[in-house]
């Protein structure tokens, strides 16, 4: 009942915002993100006191008939794993409505709606336990960021969009080919009719022989490795992120890019152990081209927000590299632990950087980084924050991106001292690219045009403050996330199937 | 009191919060009470728990951090003889260049930023040397990076200072690289990165020298990046860029000695990697070398000691590298006291000239700075080895080991120590004799330094002058030998680094030590006293070998040629070539053909494939949630 409320709530105030008028709409919208993240925090709570007691909580399942005579079941349920990716859906809608209450969008009930409608989506694909659920949130959030970027962005939108469109759609149609495919498979049972449930997609999908196997792997990374992105399905995202409004920038790199790397865990992982043999090797070595690549790319960029759109495919490169360098049957968590811990964490500093793009873009008029310097000069505030946030993202100790990519590291080591020896490049080149950005912007002598640069706003400094917050809160104090997943990461590891022990 | 441990790094952070969410609220007076109140008081308590160890190892746990399967990360500290020996050292030179600070920040405006900053760097420091596992010491590691940044780059607006900042962190992440790697490893082969379980396995279980050589080169790479050694010093000389009290804190007496630590902590690691350890001695015997013949004609002051530094660091590894870990921890120590003097002096004199660093612009200060003479003076003899001045004992122990390793290192270890003589007798000269050679506003402006930066000095000429009577050469009076004994527990058992009784040999090789030494404070004073000489103000006139070595060799222009625009070149071209004409060439020649195909059918339809996709999600999504109600 929680679960399929945290799904209705954000879409019945999407529904809600069509209907209203007027400047009132962030408000309504940021009020309606306020009590889904109370509702969140319900879900937390009963979630911890059924892992403490080790009973399942009835109230955070629901499992009833959609179409019946397709086997497709409204099946939606919260374990640890969910979780995290739904609380870190819920902790950073409220931001990025909150970071957008200087600015006045053209039409902005329907923006928020369409907000607010994505959040319904994306938490649907965080907790869908059957394949076709599964895949219609997983277009579901493709829709509202689709329009949002067509009506709100800037310069090429029209291409970029309809590129950006195309490309993910077209990935996940052979995701769909894929999962019908496995649902094909399915054993009858007494009903006679097939079924979309996950369990007995992984079980179909278990008696396939290899090519089979191949086939369908290959089909479902393909719309994963687009969504994320890894090399070289990523040439969609710099153009996305950079012409996207920033709130839609920050739906996409904070959250929807994590429906990628989730599916890899939750649907990926345990479906064909046999092509996971296979293939999981070149999938590693594509992600860990995607960390030096586009760290390389980062350093040639000129524009700051451009500058962090390639950091989040390096960033994101090393969580793929550490799932897919899993080898079942070895029982070593540590690659799939930090990679969701990475989820989490780069959700929130990315949000934050790109608030922080937003920022100097919105007094500045530009992120062509050349054009700016000095800033601390004027804003030390703003700077010290800054710096907390960029040090999360090259994962100093002690601020959340460490945990993670330590945890990374490790599992990839694991796999190959090698492989971790270029996983880690991220280590260098990341302050490499972050330092110099943060010094051609923020440091130096003022300049003409940086010295008319307003202090910050009561909601961008909020904002801002929270996400610095957390950025060390969840480094120094991991526990609450590494707990809450502790058991199902385990649980998750020991079901995978050994081909080759 | 040892179970208040962990206070000692929660006081300084204490005084970091404080100041930092105080900021310009605060009076000057009370950033000072509250920065320098914070370390002392880290001091009390760790002079405290000094007299109280007695020789035991105790773990103090503060907070829950990692816990993922085997791995069972906290925040807990170990104190032992190694950590509280260090933590000594950075809480007590830490207060008094606090209190330095106080007088020679006094005029800057960020004066508050500049105390949070080092009240940060003296917490991250403590956790590196106090943590009961490498995380811990990882996280003090990185965090003592991050406050080097913060000061490099201190004076903001100077974009040298922000280029010799970003550098500093970028060199060290190398470093940091292989240090988590070493740290990866280890956590693989022995299921822990606790020091007590890893390194009691390793003592019972050490048939791997592949895995530990690899481990401990892991892990040296780390420690080259953190204490300057070849190939990644760099940027240790451009540190200099930061405030003097933070140069000599930071980039002398505290961080740049944590490689040095670790290696020792990690003794019985290195004692079964026989690879790794050789390689950190012969790397160190490189460094020290190397490093003094560049401070032979550097001209500024700051450089000279930096150079020098570099060069004593180097000396610290070839220590631990000949198995000398006690000898190696001592000349940290003995390093502290007389390079932190050293650089404060520097300090006092960059004060009285008005900022000037080059030494050819100064000369006969003596007068003027009477305080800041004397104590510089006691600090270059402690450097030069002249006994009885602490430098001595600590590298003659080193030498002497070197010699029992290999004669040819401690025949190395010699030249570099007369070159330090020279080079230090050279500056020494320069400095504060001779006539003066700045202008004349500089000349009437010229003054010693205030109380709270002469009190400093002297504390810390004494220490200089006397710290090295805790180690003097002989196996029954060596006091710091007996103290760490309990650290290098499990190392003994492979390679004793204990000293033997005195003996003719030792009383050869210290009087040939001496006499070196000696022979090169002559060739100085007779340079740059007898003969007056001033080295030349334009560069280009040197000799070429001369000039190779005034430009440090060229290296800094190398590892640009061959690191840094390579990489600007492949991410340049990369992003035009590959990125843009390429893969994403390639992307929209199959859009467009899509398109294309899609302009053929279109017959009724408006050709718009993106519509109609959308349209037939939409469709298929309207037509399930009817079915749904």
């Amino acid at each position: 009942m929680v679960t399929a409320s945290l799904i209705g709530l954000p879409l019945a105030f999407a529904l809600l915002l069509l209907f209203t008028k007027g400047e009132g709409v962030k408000r309504i919208a940021l009020i309606a993100s306020v009590i889904e993240f109370a509702l969140c925090i319900v879900a937390y709570v009963l979630l911890h006191k059924s892992q403490v007691a080790q009973v399942a909580d009835a109230r955070l399942s629901m499992n009833v008939p959609w179409i019946a005579s397709l086997g497709v079941n409204f099946n939606v349920a919260l374990d640890g794993i969910s979780m995290v990716l739904v609380f870190l859906t819920c902790f950073l809608v409220p931001l990025i409505i909150l970071s957008g209450f200087g600015k006045n969008h053209e039409n902005p009930s329907l923006f928020y709606a369409l907000l607010l409608f994505m959040q319904m989506a994306l938490i649907g694909v965080f907790v869908a336990q059957d394949g076709f659920l599964f895949y219609v949130f997983w277009e579901l959030a493709l829709l509202p960021i689709y329009f949002i970027c067509l009506m709100w962005g800037g310069e090429n939108r029209g291409t970029i969009t309809f590129k950006f469109f195309v490309y993910t759609i077209g990935g996940s149609l052979f995701m769909l080919a894929a999962l019908i495919y496995l649902y094909l498979n399915t054993s009858l049972g007494e009903t006679g009719i097939h079924t979309f449930d996950l369990q007995a997609l992984i079980n179909a999908g278990h008696g396939l022989s290899l090519t089979e196997q191949s086939f369908v792997f290959w089909g479902i990374l393909l719309a994963f490795a687009v969504k994320m992105p890894i090399f070289p399905f990523h040439t969609w995202q710099p153009d996305t992120y950079h012409t996207a409004p920033t709130q839609g920038t920050m739906m996409l790199s904070g959250i929807m890019l994590k429906m990628g790397t989730y599916g890899l865990l939750r649907w990926l992982l345990p479906m064909t152990p046999a092509a996971f043999e296979s293939w999981a090797p070149t999938v590693v070595v594509l992600s860990i081209i995607s960390i030096v690549y586009a760290s390389l790319m980062a350093i040639a960029q000129k524009d700051f927000k451009r500058l962090i759109a390639y950091s989040s495919i390096a960033h994101v490169g090393l969580i793929a590299a550490g799932i897919m360098a899993f080898q079942p049957g070895s029982g070593n968590t540590e690659g799939i632990t930090g990679s969701i811990m990475q989820m989490f964490s780069h959700g929130i500093n990315v949000v934050g950087l790109f608030l922080i793009a937003d920022i100097i873009f919105s007094r500045m008029g530009t992120f062509e980084m050349s054009k700016l310097g000095g800033i601390r000069n004027i804003a030390p505030k703003f700077t010290s924050l800054f710096l907390i946030i960029l040090m999360g993202s090259v994962a100093l100790p002690l601020t959340n991106g460490f945990i993670g990519e330590f945890l990374l590291i490790s599992g990839v080591f694991k796999y190959s001292a090698i492989a971790a020896g270029f996983a880690g490049l991220t280590i260098i080149l990341g302050a490499v690219y972050m330092l110099r950005g943060f010094q051609t912007i923020m440091l130096g002598e003022i300049k003409s045009n940086t010295s008319s640069f307003t202090p910050l706003t009561a909601s961008e400094g909020a904002v801002l403050v929270i996400i610095a917050s957390a950025v060390i809160f969840f480094g120094v104090y991991p526990k609450p996330v590494l707990d809450l997943i502790q058991n199902d990461v385990q649980q998750l590891v020991s079901s995978l199937k050994v081909i080759h022990p | 009191m040892i179970q208040l441990a962990w206070l000692i790094p929660i006081l300084p952070l204490i005084g970091f919060l404080i100041i930092a969410f105080g900021g310009k609220k605060l009076s000057k007076s009370l950033v000072s009470i509250i920065g320098c109140g914070s370390v002392l008081a880290a001091f009390g308590l760790s002079l405290g728990i000094f007299f109280q160890l007695h020789g035991t190892s105790q773990t103090v746990k503060l907070l829950d951090w990692m816990h993922v399967g085997r791995l069972q990360i906290d925040f807990s500290f170990l104190i032992d003889p190694l950590s509280v020996l260090f933590m000594l050292i950075i809480t007590g030179i830490g207060f008094l260049i606090h209190l330095y600070s106080t007088g020679y920040m006094k005029e800057d405006e960020k004066y508050d930023r500049f105390f949070a900053y080092l009240n940060l760097f003296v917490f991250f420091m403590l956790l590196l040397v106090m943590g009961s596992n490498y995380i811990v010491m990882f996280v003090g590691w990185e965090g003592v990076g991050l406050c080097s940044y913060l000061l490099i780059g201190f004076w903001f607006k100077n974009t040298e200072y922000n280029n010799a900042a970003k550098k500093a962190f970028i060199v060290n992440r190398i470093g940091d690289l292989g240090f988590l790697l070493g740290m990866i490893a280890i956590y693989f082969t022995y299921n822990s990165l606790n020091f007590s379980n890893v390194f009691s396995t390793v003592s019972e279980n050490h048939l791997d020298t592949g895995a530990l050589n690899l481990i401990g080169i892991l892990l040296f790479i780390g420690a080259c990046g953190k204490s300057a050694q070849i190939p990644l010093y760099t940027w240790l000389p451009d540190a200099m860029a930061g405030p003097t009290p933070v140069s000599a804190l930071i980039h002398a007496a505290t961080m740049v000695t944590a490689g040095v630590y670790m290696i020792a902590r990690s003794s019985v690691i290195f004692v079964y990697a026989p690879v790794a350890m050789e390689t950190v001695a012969i790397v160190g015997l490189i460094t020290a070398v190397f490093a003094a013949t560049i401070g032979l004609f550097q001209n500024d002051i700051k450089k000279v000691l930096a150079y020098s530094t570099v060069s004593q660091l180097g000396y610290m590894f070839l220590g631990l590298g000949v198995g000398a870990f006690t000898g190696g921890v001592f000349h940290v120590m003995t390093h502290a006291f007389f390079k932190a003097l050293l650089f404060l002096c520097a300090g006092s004199v960059i004060h009285a000239m008005s900022g000037e660093q080059d030494i050819r612009k100064m000369g006969g200060l003596k007068k003027a700075l009477p305080i800041t003479h004397l104590t510089f003076l006691i600090g270059t003899i402690a450097i030069s080895g002249l006994p009885p001045f602490s430098g001595f004992f600590s590298k003659d122990e080193i030498l002497a080991h070197a010699y029992e390793h290999n004669k040819l290192y401690w025949l190395f270890g010699i030249i570099a120590s007369m070159m330090t003589a020279f080079y230090m007798f050279r500056l020494y000269y320069l400095t504060f004799h001779g006539p003066f050679r700045g202008t004349e506003d500089q000349k009437h402006h010229l003054h010693e330094s205030p109380k709270s930066m002469t009190i400093p000095l002297v504390i810390l000429a004494v220490l200089a002058a006397v710290g090295g009577f805790f180690g003097i050469p002989d196996e029954h009076k060596h006091l710091l030998h007996d103290y760490l004994k309990p650290a290098f527990t499990y190392a003994s058992a492979q390679i004793n680094d204990a000293p033997e009784a005195f003996n003719l040999q030792e009383a050869l090789l210290m009087i040939f030590a001496v006499i070196a030494a000696a022979a090169s404070i002559f060739a100085a004073w007779y340079l740059y006293k007898k003969k007056n000489m001033v080295p030349i103000a334009n560069e280009s006139d040197l000799p070429e070998l001369q000039r190779l070595v005034y430009h440090k060799y060229y290296v800094d222009e190398f590892y640009n040629a061959i690191i840094r625009k390579p990489m600007d070149w492949i991410s340049d071209k990369g992003y035009k070539f590959i990125e843009i004409r390429f893969i994403d060439a390639i992307v929209n020649g199959m859009g467009t053909m899509v398109k294309w195909s899609g302009s053929v059918v279109r017959l009724a339809q408006s050709g718009n494939i993106g519509f109609y996709m959308f349209a037939m999600t939409l469709a298929i999504i309207v037509m399930l949630l009817v079915k749904l109600f």
